[in-house]
C-alpha cells in the first residue's frame, strides 16, 4: 500500500477563520518511531493544525513534506494514502452501524479508489459489501496489537474506552503508518488512560506518533519530543526529557501556573446537606441510586469520586429537583428537598454547575448578561413589576464580568460563542453571586485548560472559605484529591466508603472506584 | 364477505403502489441525511411527464407499450433532476430542508399544473399502462385475481421493496448513504464525499417519485388533474418514519395506510349505509397518527443528523 513514513515535515502552515488566525506560520518536523506530543490550551490551534494534515481543511499558506516529497492533501482520502491516520477527540464512528460495517465504509472508498483493479472485480465490489473479509482484518489487527474489540458490536453500545479502541483498529485497517491522536484520554477513566498510555508505548516501537493533549503527566509518560502551540503559534520545540512538567506548564499557558490545593484544616460547621437511604432511578428506569447516604457540611468540600455510570450524574439531578426521588430522605440545612420543585430548590440556596455545561448551564443563543441572571430574573433589581430592567443586568454583568475574568468582546454576545473555559466562568459567576449556601460542582474543569481549570479551582476553594458545603462531582483523582477535605468513592449507586483528607492517595482511589472495598 | 375482502384487495394493493413508490425514494433520501418534502410536487411532475409522451406520441399495440415505458423513463429522469435541483439549494446553499422543500412543492406541483394547461388542456385521458395478469398465476382461485392480475408498475413496486433494501444494507453505496444521513463528519474523516452521497441518493429518490407520480397519471388514473396526486406525496414522507427508515417497514405502512382507504371504498361500493363512511374515509389519517405515536423511537435507528446540512469547516 503506502511506502513507510520516515520523516513528516510541515513548513509555515497558516490556517485563518472568519476572525481569527487559527495556526500562524507554524513549522514541524516527525521522524519514524518518534512521538511528539503537542500541547497547548484550548483554542491553540492544534486540532486545526492536525486537521490540516489529515487534509480535513486546506491550508491557506505553508507546505507538507512526506519523506521529503512535498503533499498535497484535498480530503482525508489523500491522507489515508500516505499512511496518515488520525483519532478524533470526537470519535468519527457512526453510532448505529457496527464495528465492522464501521471499517467497511472508509475501506470501501480506498479500494474502489485503486488503480489495476479490473471492470468486473470493481463491479462486483460495488455490488456487494464484502463484511466478512473486513471482519478478518479486524481480527488479525486487535490481535497483533492487543486491542480487544468485537467486531459485531453496534457502536452505540460500546463505552468510550471500547471506541477508542475501535478507532485505533480503524485506522490501523486503513493502513495508518503515522498515527494522530487527538487528546485520546480527554474521555477515559484513569484506569482506561493507564492502559492506552501503555499501548501506545508498544504501538511507538512500529508507528509514528503526533498526540495532542494538555495533560502534562501523560506528555511527560509517553512522549519524547514536545511542541507547544500558543495562540495559534509555535513557541516551543524541544526533548520532553529536558524539561519538566512545571517548565511546560509555564510556556503553555505563558505564565507560572500553580493549581491550587486545598491546606487549611479549618474545622467544618454544621451538616449543610444530608442524604440518607436515597433511591432515585435512572433513564430506563432501574435503581441506579440504592440507599445512597451522605452528609456534606458548611465549609466543607466533599469529593464524590467514581468512574461516571455509578449514578453520579443521578445523584446531582435528583439533589436539585431535576429527577424525582423514589424514597429517601434530603435535607438543606434542615429543610426537606425531597418532592421540591428545582425551583423551590434554588430558592432554598442550591447552587448547581452541571456536568453538559453548554446544555443544561446556559442557553447558548441568548446572551452572557442574560445568562448571568436566569435564576434571578423574576426578581428585583433584575425585573421589576414583570418588567425587564436592562440597565440592572448590564451592570450586574459587567462586575461580573470584572470579578470572574470573563474574557469576551462584551457581555451582549451569545454565551454559546465562548469558549468552554469562559462558558464555566459565567455559570459559577452565577451560582456564586446568588450567594448559595450549597454547591455542587459536576466535573467543573473537564476539558478546559490550565488557565481555567486553575482559576475555577481557586474560585471553589473561597466559596468553601466563605462557609458553603459544596460537592464537587469528578472524575479526575487530582482533582478531588487537591480540593476536597474528605473524599466519597461511589461505585454501583451507593457510597462505597469515605476518607479524609490527606488519607486518599490516587492507587487507593483508582481500587475503590473499580469496586474493592477494603484496602 | 369473501367477495367483500377480494375487493378490499383489489382496490387496496394498486393504491398502495403510488404510495410505496414514492416512500422508498424518500427512505433513501432520508437515510443520507435529507428530507424532501417536495415529494408531492415531484410526483405531480412525473405524473405530467409520463404522461406527456404517450398523449403526444400515442401508437398502439407494442408501440404503445414503448411509448408508455419511454413515459415512464422520462418521469424518473425529471425527478432525478429535481432531485438534484432540491440538492443544489440545500446541499451546496445548505437552506433549511423543511422550507426548501415545502418551496420545492409549491414550484413542481405549479409547473406541472401550467405545463399541462399549455401542452394538453381539458381533460383528456390516455389509454396508459393496463394491468398484466401473469399466466397460470391469475387463474388461481381468490389470491390470483388480488396479486396476480395486476398493473406492472404495481409488481415492480412490490420487487422495489427487496431491492432497496439490498441497496441500502448490502452494497458500500448503502453504507455510504446510511452513514452520510448518522454521522457526515465520520464518513468525510474516512474520506467519503457527504455532498456527493446526497446528491445521488435524492436522485434515486426522487426518481422513485417521479416513477410514483406516473404511475397514478399512466397506469392508475389514466389522466391528469391539478390534484392528482392528492397529498399522497406527504403521506409518503410521514410513511418514512412510520417504517422507521426501513423499506419492509415502509411497506407494512403503505399497505395499512391503502387498505384502510381500500376499506373505505369497499364499504360504500357495497353500501353499508348505516354506517357513516365519512368515519371510514377518516380512518387511514388517524391510524397514521395513532400508529407513530406507538412506534418505536429508539435513537439508534435512523438517521440521526436527517435535515441537517453538513459544512467540514463549519466549526462546532
Amino acid at each position: 500500500m503506502s511506502t513507510p513514513i520516515t520523516s513528516l515535515r510541515i513548513e509555515h502552515i497558516t490556517k485563518r477563520f472568519p476572525g481569527i488566525v487559527a495556526c500562524s506560520d507554524i513549522s514541524l518536523s516527525v521522524g519514524k518511531g518518534e512521538v511528539l506530543a503537542l500541547v497547548g490550551e484550548n483554542g491553540a490551534g492544534k486540532t486545526t493544525l492536525m486537521n490540516i494534515l489529515m487534509g480535513l481543511y486546506t491550508p491557506d499558506e505553508g507546505k507538507i513534506y512526506i519523506n521529503n516529497k512535498e503533499v498535497v492533501f484535498k480530503s482525508p482520502g489523500d491522507a489515508f494514502a500516505c499512511g496518515i491516520g488520525m483519532v478524533h477527540q470526537q470519535y468519527m464512528l457512526v453510532p448505529n452501524l457496527t464495528v465492522t460495517e464501521n471499517i467497511a465504509l472508509g475501506l470501501s472508498k480506498m479500494k474502489t479508489d485503486g488503480k489495476g483493479e479490473g471492470r468486473l472485480a470493481r463491479l462486483k465490489r460495488a455490488a456487494k459489501l464484502d463484511l466478512d473479509a473486513v471482519r478478518r482484518q479486524i481480527v488479525a489487527i486487535s490481535g497483533h496489537y492487543g486491542l480487544a474489540v468485537d467486531p459485531d458490536a453496534a457502536i452505540w453500545q460500546l463505552s468510550v474506552g471500547e471506541q477508542q479502541r475501535v478507532e485505533l483498529v480503524k485506522t490501523l485497517c486503513f493502513g495508518a503508518k503515522f498515527l494522530i491522536l487527538d487528546e485520546p484520554t480527554s474521555a477515559l477513566t484513569p484506569q482506561e488512560t493507564d492502559e492506552l498510555i501503555a499501548l501506545l508505548k508498544r504501538m511507538s516501537a512500529e508507528l509514528s506518533i503526533i498526540f495532542i493533549s494538555h495533560k502534562l503527566a501523560e506528555v511527560k509518560a509517553l512522549s519524547n519530543k514536545v511542541a507547544i502551540l500558543r495562540g495559534g503559534k509555535l513557541v516551543f520545540r524541544g526533548n520532553t526529557a529536558d524539561h519538566s512538567a512545571a517548565d511546560i506548564a509555564a510556556l503553555m499557558t505563558g505564565h507560572e501556573v500553580y493549581l491550587p490545593v486545598n491546606q487549611s484544616s479549618r474545622k467544618p460547621g454544621e451538616p449543610m446537606l444530608e442524604v440518607s437511604n436515597l433511591f432515585v432511578r435512572g433513564d430506563r428506569g432501574n435503581m441506579v441510586l440504592n440507599k445512597l447516604n451522605l452528609t456534606v457540611r458548611a465549609g466543607e468540600i466533599v469529593g464524590l469520586a467514581g468512574v461516571s455510570g455509578n449514578g453520579q450524574r443521578e445523584l446531582a439531578e435528583a439533589l436539585t429537583g431535576l429527577r424525582p426521588i423514589d424514597s429517601g430522605e434530603v435535607l438543606l440545612d434542615g429543610v426537606r428537598l425531597t418532592g421540591k420543585s428545582p425551583k423551590q430548590i434554588i430558592a432554598q440556596g442550591m447552587g448547581y454547575v452541571p456536568e453538559e455545561r453548554n446544555v443544561e448551564g446556559i442557553v447558548p443563543s441568548m446572551s452572557i448578561r442574560e445568562n448571568l441572571v436566569l435564576k434571578d430574573i423574576a426578581k428585583p433589581p433584575f425585573s421589576v413589576g414583570g418588567l425587564i430592567r436592562n440597565r440592572k443586568i448590564t451592570e450586574n454583568a459587567d462586575a461580573m464580568r470584572e470579578k470572574f475574568d470573563i474574557r469576551c468582546s462584551g457581555v451582549g454576545v451569545a454565551a454559546g460563542s465562548l469558549s468552554g473555559g469562559n462558558i464555566q466562568k459565567v455559570i459559577l459567576a452565577r451560582e456564586i453571586n446568588r450567594g448559595p449556601k450549597f454547591l455542587i460542582a459536576v466535573y467543573p474543569i473537564r476539558g478546559l485548560d490550565l488557565g481555567a481549570a486553575e482559576f475555577i479551582h481557586k474560585q471553589l476553594l473561597a466559596l468553601r472559605d466563605s462557609g458553603v458545603g459544596i460537592l464537587l462531582i469528578s472524575e479526575e483523582l487530582e482533582e478531588i484529591i487537591n480540593l476536597s477535605d474528605r473524599i466519597a468513592v461511589i461505585f454501583k449507586g451507593q457510597i462505597q466508603r469515605t476518607l479524609g483528607h490527606g488519607e486518599a492517595t490516587q492507587r487507593k482511589l483508582g481500587m475503590m472506584m473499580a469496586g474493592v472495598k477494603e484496602i | 364477505m369473501l367477495d367483500f375482502i377480494i375487493l378490499f384487495l383489489t382496490v387496496g394493493i394498486p393504491l398502495s403502489s403510488a404510495l410505496l413508490l414514492a416512500s422508498l425514494g424518500e427512505t433513501v433520501n432520508q437515510r443520507s441525511g435529507v428530507f424532501n418534502l417536495g415529494c408531492e410536487g415531484i410526483m405531480s411532475m412525473g405524473a405530467f411527464v409520463g404522461m406527456l409522451i404517450p398523449f403526444l406520441v400515442g401508437g398502439s399495440g407494442k408501440v404503445a407499450w414503448y411509448v408508455n415505458l419511454s413515459g415512464l423513463v422520462a418521469a424518473a429522469a425529471v425527478g432525478a433532476l429535481l432531485g438534484l435541483l432540491f440538492g443544489v439549494v440545500v446541499i451546496r446553499f445548505s437552506a433549511p430542508q423543511g422550507i426548501a422543500g415545502i418551496g420545492m412543492q409549491l414550484f413542481a406541483t405549479g409547473l406541472a399544473g401550467s405545463l399541462y394547461r399549455h401542452f394538453i388542456g381539458g381533460a383528456q385521458g390516455v389509454a396508459g399502462i393496463d394491468a398484466l395478469p401473469i399466466p397460470f398465476l391469475c387463474d388461481l382461485p381468490i389470491v390470483g385475481k388480488m396479486f396476480f392480475s395486476c398493473n406492472p408498475m404495481v409488481y415492480f413496486a412490490f420487487l422495489m421493496v427487496p431491492v432497496v433494501h439490498y441497496l441500502l444494507f448490502k452494497t458500500p453505496w448503502g453504507l455510504r448513504v446510511r452513514a452520510c444521513g448518522t454521522m457526515p463528519r465520520a464518513a468525510d474523516s474516512m474520506g467519503i464525499d457527504v455532498s456527493r452521497t446526497r446528491y445521488q441518493a435524492l436522485a434515486f429518490g426522487s426518481a422513485m417519485a417521479g416513477l410514483a407520480g406516473a404511475y397514478l397519471s399512466v397506469c392508475y388514473a389514466k389522466i391528469f388533474t391539478d390534484t392528482l396526486i392528492g397529498g399522497r406525496g406527504f403521506i409518503a414522507v410521514a410513511l418514512v418514519y412510520f417504517g422507521r427508515w426501513s423499506p419492509v417497514g415502509v411497506l407494512g405502512g403503505a399497505l395499512l395506510f391503502s387498505l384502510a382507504q381500500a376499506l373505505q371504498l369497499a364499504v360504500q361500493a357495497y353500501g353499508f349505509s348505516s354506517f357513516p363512511y365519512e368515519f371510514l374515509v377518516m380512518l387511514p389519517y388517524i391510524l397514521v397518527v395513532v400508529v407513530l405515536v406507538f412506534v418505536g423511537k429508539s435513537k439508534h435507528v435512523g438517521p440521526a443528523m436527517l435535515g441537517k446540512a453538513f459544512n467540514r469547516e463549519m466549526r462546532t
